[in-house]
């Protein structure tokens, strides 16, 4: 008892730093979310500025520009279920069917690579290939054909940001089909092919029942995070189609309150999406609990 | 489990031979994703290296330069404002890397000890930071006033501790064999001693990979110096947004003088020196996503 309770004593020092922080930057920074109700005084500070109650709410839920950056964030979000959420399972598909492992290796370890080149790098490589005088248009201006305005153009925005998603986290995606493809057992391919099942066959009823809950799962809680499409990606590319294509809740957010400093009412828009945001994901995980798969938290 | 690392074998003898058709196909779509990754590399390398008067001639980009050069890299890194933002990067991402690191490591192994006093609410509290983050505008504020606006510590203190890669180590402290813990007790250990001497060394698998995941975040962080800091003081990343991306003149700190647009080459090679890093700590980690140390991670 006495050794269990020094032991005891060594953990707690050992959690204090780490503890400190979330306490500080996360649940200090939480209490900040008062500012929400009150309408923010640069002179008089967090604390001093005086209350408006639900008045930002009130001028947020008024306000036009607000609802389309909701709306556009729910519309980058639907199209990137879309037409990114397929790729990394049929990039996953192709890499496991390969038998030859050093190319499947070497495939994975390029197509993993674009995950960790940050949103600056990223945009810019998007603008050296497709932009003005690029790769794409000096090509098609050398073979004397029409070039094509896609980095500034507002209504090729969409297809571009998604395009870019799927450049940069369609391999990384590919890990945790990989991982539920690596367990079906191998033995049930064997005996379907052995009961004359070929590989149409095998796919539909072996490989596709193993992998259904990691799907379901992903798609679920994809669900549950509609009102977060990637906030540095449009933040870069905003100045160059402007807000009616790019503005999302987050930048809505950053472009009210820090740049136009009138802090109360961004941190309204920005508990809304956190609030709803939270409500979401929560009920996400409660449908995949109730459909028997694990959730991101238990 | 690792992920897809299905044992090197050839075809089973049970699966039938692919078509020509399909391999084909198969083919065409492997290299498909190969170039798609690293032509866009290939292509800022190489106009990074060509002449302005080539990059000008072929309309903005070169392919493969005809008379490499290296002055766009000589021209950035005199002692200009490229200089400086590398200096700031990379010393914000050792010094953020191994006190985050400090910090991640000692809180999961607390957290990973069964029956410690208080263990369960910390890590309800820390998880629910994960559902509910506190929002951007609360954030900068209390940065703000905390007096740390214009500080390096903006850059690293509110993101110090990753729930993610906290997640990851606690889970594999936690896979440690339960009789390493006393045995190395029956010795006298207390658990400090436990931490440094029989967890840490059979964890360094786990703290690499965690190790490289913050470097990396830190690295390629632009938007909190955006938010925190005065443009002199800007990292790597934020320098070449501004630069590249918005298209802004190269106004240099030191001499204070040239705020035209940076030619091509000079662009593309700030943009070269941003993604080196990346590409040489990327084998590394690349090595052990194969140990499975992520796998085990996504799915718990």
């Amino acid at each position: 008892m006495e050794r269990k309770r020094f032991q005891s004593r060594a953990l707690l020092l050992l959690m204090l730093p780490g503890l400190a922080y979330f306490l500080l930057f996360h649940y200090g920074a939480l209490v900040g979310n008062v500012i929400a109700f009150k309408e923010y005084v640069p002179f008089d500070g967090l604390w001093g500025s005086p209350w408006v109650r639900l008045g930002n709410f009130q001028r947020m839920f008024e306000d036009g520009a607000f609802w389309d950056s909701v709306l556009n964030t729910v519309w980058i979000a639907v199209l990137q279920l879309v037409f990114f959420f397929p790729v990394p399972l049929a990039l996953a598909l192709l890499l496991h069917s390969l038998t030859w492992s050093t190319v499947r290796r070497f495939v994975q370890s390029v197509a993993y690579l674009p995950h960790f080149i940050s949103w600056v790098i990223v945009v810019a490589l998007f603008q050296q290939v497709l932009g003005d005088t690029g790769l794409l248009n000096s090509s098609l201006d050398g073979m004397g054909l029409h070039t094509v305005d896609i980095i500034g153009d507002p209504d090729a925005f969409r297809p571009l940001v998604v395009a870019q998603v799927i450049w940069k986290d369609a391999g990384w995606g590919t890990i945790i089909f990989l991982a539920a493809l690596a367990q079906v057992d191998e033995q049930q391919y064997e005996a379907a092919a052995i009961d004359g099942a070929g590989p149409w066959r095998r796919f539909w009823h072996v490989t596709l029942p193993a992998i259904r809950p990691v799907i379901v799962l992903l798609l679920i809680m994809r669900l549950g995070e509609i009102l977060s499409v990637g906030f540095e990606q449009m933040l870069l590319q905003r100045d160059a189609v402007g807000p009616e294509a790019a503005e999302i809740i987050d930048t809505f957010v950053y472009y009210q309150g820090i740049v136009g400093g009138d802090y109360g009412f961004a941190a309204a828009a920005g508990l809304f999406k956190g609030v709803i945001g939270a409500l979401l994901v929560y009920a996400a995980n409660k449908v995949a609990h109730r459909l028997g798969e694990q959730g991101v938290y238990k | 489990m690792s992920a897809g690392t299905r044992a090197p074998a050839a075809r089973p003898g049970w699966m039938e031979k692919p078509r020509p058709v399909t391999q084909g196909a198969k083919a065409v779509a492997l290299v498909a994703v190969v170039l798609l990754v690293c032509v866009p590399f290939l292509v800022i390398v190489s106009t990074s290296l060509a002449s302005t008067d080539e990059v000008v001639a072929n309309g903005g980009w070169v392919l493969w330069p005809t008379e490499p050069s290296l002055d766009a890299y000589r021209d950035i890194l005199d002692g200009g404002i490229v200089t400086h933002a590398l200096g700031v990067s990379a010393g914000v991402t050792v010094v953020g890397t191994l006190l985050s690191l400090a910090c991640t490591v000692t809180l999961a192994y607390a957290l990973s000890r069964p029956g410690v006093f208080g263990g369960r609410p910390v890590l309800l509290l820390v998880l629910f930071t994960f559902l509910f983050p506190p929002g951007m505008i609360p954030s900068f504020l209390l940065v703000k006033e905390l007096g740390l606006l214009d500080s390096y510590a903006s850059l690293v203190l509110p993101v110090l501790v990753n729930v993610f890669n906290l997640v990851v180590l606690r889970g594999f402290f936690q896979g440690i064999p339960e009789e390493l813990y006393e045995a190395a007790r029956l010795d006298g250990a207390g658990d400090w001693r436990v931490l440094f001497s029989v967890v840490l060394p059979l964890s360094k698998a786990a703290l690499a990979v965690v190790g490289l995941f913050y470097a990396v975040a830190y690295w390629n962080s632009w938007f909190y110096a955006s938010l925190y800091l005065e443009s002199d003081h800007w990292p790597l990343q934020q320098v070449l947004r501004t630069y590249v991306i918005a298209g802004s003149g190269l106004t240099d700190a030191t001499t204070g003088e040239g705020t035209v647009t940076a030619p091509q080459t000079v662009q593309m090679a700030v943009l070269v020196i941003a993604t080196v890093p990346i590409l040489l700590v990327y084998p590394f980690l690349q090595k052990y996503f194969t140990k499975g140390v992520l796998t085990g991670a996504v799915k718990s």
